[in-house]
């Protein structure tokens, strides 16, 4: 008995080593939820860049235009090019059997990207474009390899290249990957391509789910509420309990 | 006016009679401690599943074409629709929280010991079928978890030798998951299941009552007719049906409202719980819903990797560990049916731990721990020492019936109070 107990102790600290999952290092994407002129930006970019490609399918454009304070006549001139009525889901008109032929896999959705990826993986994907001129599209991608989608905000960042520097290693002088960095050519410096990639990713965080705001305002009242609940039903409980010993 | 009203309807049936002998004149030992709170909670969160499953019914469509987007238009666009999904969701991992809980409860105080094997075994019934209910609930909002899922889960039938094959396509009701597997588990997971958990409590509890509750001494608050003095006999009333057959011993209270506030309490507190993960960590770091799940069925790519939810993964940790197929289920049903032996694996006199050796305590112990141990192993990729650790884990796990069975035959434990302790 003794050396099975012994035996867990020893596996047991392996708990704390969790999955490791990809191994390329994500950046943090710190979005505020309640920054809507980020929110609306990140709509912008949406619309212009993504929505001709990737449906988001089970939101409609007037509860997007609503929870970012939108005026609806302003979303539908500025954020809608399909001309469906402002309380259509959100789709576009490219058919999946093509889209799956033109990019070796059709554009999936992206209603739900933040919940399925994370913030994080969709900040550092948009971010790690390369050229790589053994691909279809002249691009390639360090979190997602061999991917199928052009560099499509390539007009914002400019032509991304990898770079790398000479390092150390065990004595030796090597070539070190050291990042991506964009020629310039852009119409964004790259603090500001980061700050518009940080923008889409608030916009798709709060499209994954709409009502998180919401939530956390009523779960601060539903807690308070127990919390007041719990001190009167312990009292009771006291008063009952007083002459049981 | 009122006692009128109330006489009328006991005339016709029983409303008061039963309130009085199941709650306000039930006889509960006074020590029962926190341990003894997970079944009111778990009654708790059965109707919790069952209301929000009602509501959430009204909105869900059962087809593989609308099943997913049948569900976001339930988190977008019914009032509140998203805490109903979360309450429905939170909810069917705290009911395995406290059932496990519960169950744990009663392998620690021998509740599950003679007279009340039936109490155990009813109780393991409902475990299956909440595990049979979680499982088909899972599949219908049709995410990648849920259709990979379903797609491991189902072909373990594929095992069973001569009929497994056309067993997994009788399940299915297809040569693959699809629509109408979907279906089907609809049915079952808002029908049939539903009616048998709630039967199957029904019988839980009128067995419960029957013998009465064990409390963390084992000792019984039932004594022999004409056994006790009278002022060793409690104050309180209870009901004659009891009082008829035994003497009670001042050592217990009425369930109402007595326990029934000391549960009320512990709601509270699970409450604040269930409302912080309810309202802030819905998703509970991918434990509760899982990432892919959010992505719709998709038979032609499986997901890198296929984990069922964490109150499976002991059990298939387990699976896992055994190379063999056909004896990896085996070994996993085995798990199962050996806690349903409890009652007869446990050979001892004594029932808390209270009482009993110090090897029962560590057993105990050691026995929850790999347990555990067995979730987060059958959680994560099997790979490396993870391997030699779920195998190690499962012998470990069945080690506990075995050294169970063995000591407790003849058992050095320490002598039993006369009267339960406070």
């Amino acid at each position: 008995m003794k050396r099975l107990v012994v035996l867990l102790g020893l596996l047991l600290p392996s708990l704390a080593m969790a999955a490791g999952g990809s191994n390329v290092h994500l950046d943090h994407a710190a979005i505020d939820r309640t920054d809507k002129a980020s929110l609306q930006r990140g709509a912008a970019l949406y619309m212009n860049y993504c929505m001709g490609c990737h449906q988001t399918q089970y939101q409609r454009y007037q509860r997007t235009f609503e929870d970012l304070g939108i005026p609806l006549e302003l979303g539908q001139e500025n954020l809608q090019f399909s001309g469906e009525k402002v309380g259509e889901y959100m789709r576009n008109a490219m058919p999946t059997a093509s889209a799956a032929k033109w990019f070796g896999a059709a554009p999936p959705d992206l209603t739900l990207v933040a919940r399925v990826r994370g913030a994080d993986w969709i900040y550092t994907y948009l971010r790690s474009f390369y050229v790589d001129d053994s691909r279809p599209f002249g691009v390639n991608n360090k979190v997602f390899p061999e991917v199928g989608m052009p560099h499509v905000l390539q007009e914002l960042q400019g032509v991304p290249r990898e770079t790398h520097e000479e390092r150390m290693i065990d004595g030796e002088m090597q070539q070190v990957y050291a990042g991506i960095q964009s020629d310039g050519s852009g119409m964004l410096s790259p603090e500001e391509y980061d700050q518009a990639v940080l923008d889409l990713v608030n916009y798709l965080v709060y499209l994954g789910e709409p009502s998180r705001l919401e939530a956390e305002s009523i779960g601060r009242w539903a807690i308070i509420f127990v919390l007041v609940l719990f001190v009167f039903v312990y009292l009771l409980k006291k008063e009952y309990w007083r002459d049981v010993h | 006016m009122w006692q009128n009203l109330l006489d009328w309807i006991e005339y016709r049936i029983p409303m008061m009679r039963v309130a009085k002998m199941h709650a306000i004149e039930y006889p509960a030992p006074k020590n029962m401690n926190f341990w003894y709170v997970f079944g009111f909670l778990a009654t708790i969160v059965l109707v919790n599943q069952i209301v929000t499953g009602i509501w959430l019914t009204m909105s869900f469509e059962p087809s593989a074409e609308r099943a997913f987007a049948s569900v976001e238009y339930i988190m977008r666009e019914v009032e509140y629709g998203y805490i109903l999904r979360y309450m429905h969701s939170t909810g069917a991992s705290a009911f395995f929280i406290v059932v496990y809980l519960h169950m744990f409860r009663g392998m620690i105080y021998g509740s599950y010991q003679k007279p009340r094997e039936l109490i155990w075994l009813f109780g393991m019934f409902i475990y299956l079928a909440l595990m049979a209910e979680a499982f088909m609930g899972y599949v219908l909002p049709w995410g990648q978890m849920s259709y990979w899922g379903a797609q491991v889960i189902v072909s373990l039938f594929g095992a069973i030798p001569v009929i497994g094959e056309d067993l997994v396509i009788w399940i299915q009701g297809d040569y693959v998951i699809s629509g109408a597997t979907l279906n089907r588990f609809f049915a079952l997971h808002v029908i049939a299941l539903p009616l048998v958990l709630v039967i199957l409590v029904f019988l839980h509890i009128v067995a419960l009552h029957e013998v009465g509750s064990n409390n963390p001494d084992g000792v019984e608050v039932k004594r022999k007719k004409g056994s006790l003095k009278e002022e060793e006999k409690t104050k309180f009333k209870m009901h004659e049906y009891y009082t008829n057959k035994y003497d009670i011993v001042d050592d217990v209270v009425p369930f109402f409202p007595h326990i029934v506030l000391k549960d009320l309490v512990a709601f509270a507190v699970f409450l604040l719980g269930f409302c912080y993960i309810l309202f802030f960590k819905p998703e509970m770091g991918g434990y509760f819903l899982e990432a892919p799940n959010f992505e719709i069925a998709n038979p032609l790519k499986t997901p890198e990797h296929i984990f069922p939810v964490w109150y499976f993964t002991p059990f298939y940790a387990i699976l896992k560990a055994i190379p063999d197929k056909l004896f990896g289920v085996i070994a996993m049903f085995l798990a199962i049916i050996m806690l349903a032996l409890l009652p007869w694996v446990d050979r001892g006199k004594v029932r808390s731990w209270r009482y009993r050796c110090g090897l029962h305590k560590v057993n105990l112990l050691v026995f929850a721990a790999v347990f555990v141990f067995l979730g987060y192993l059958g959680g994560t990729p099997q790979a490396g020492w993870k391997v030699l650790a779920s195998q190690i884990a499962t012998i470990m796990y069945f080690a506990f019936f075995v050294l169970l069975w063995m000591y407790s035959k003849n058992e050095n434990t320490k002598p039993l109070p006369e009267r339960i302790t406070k």
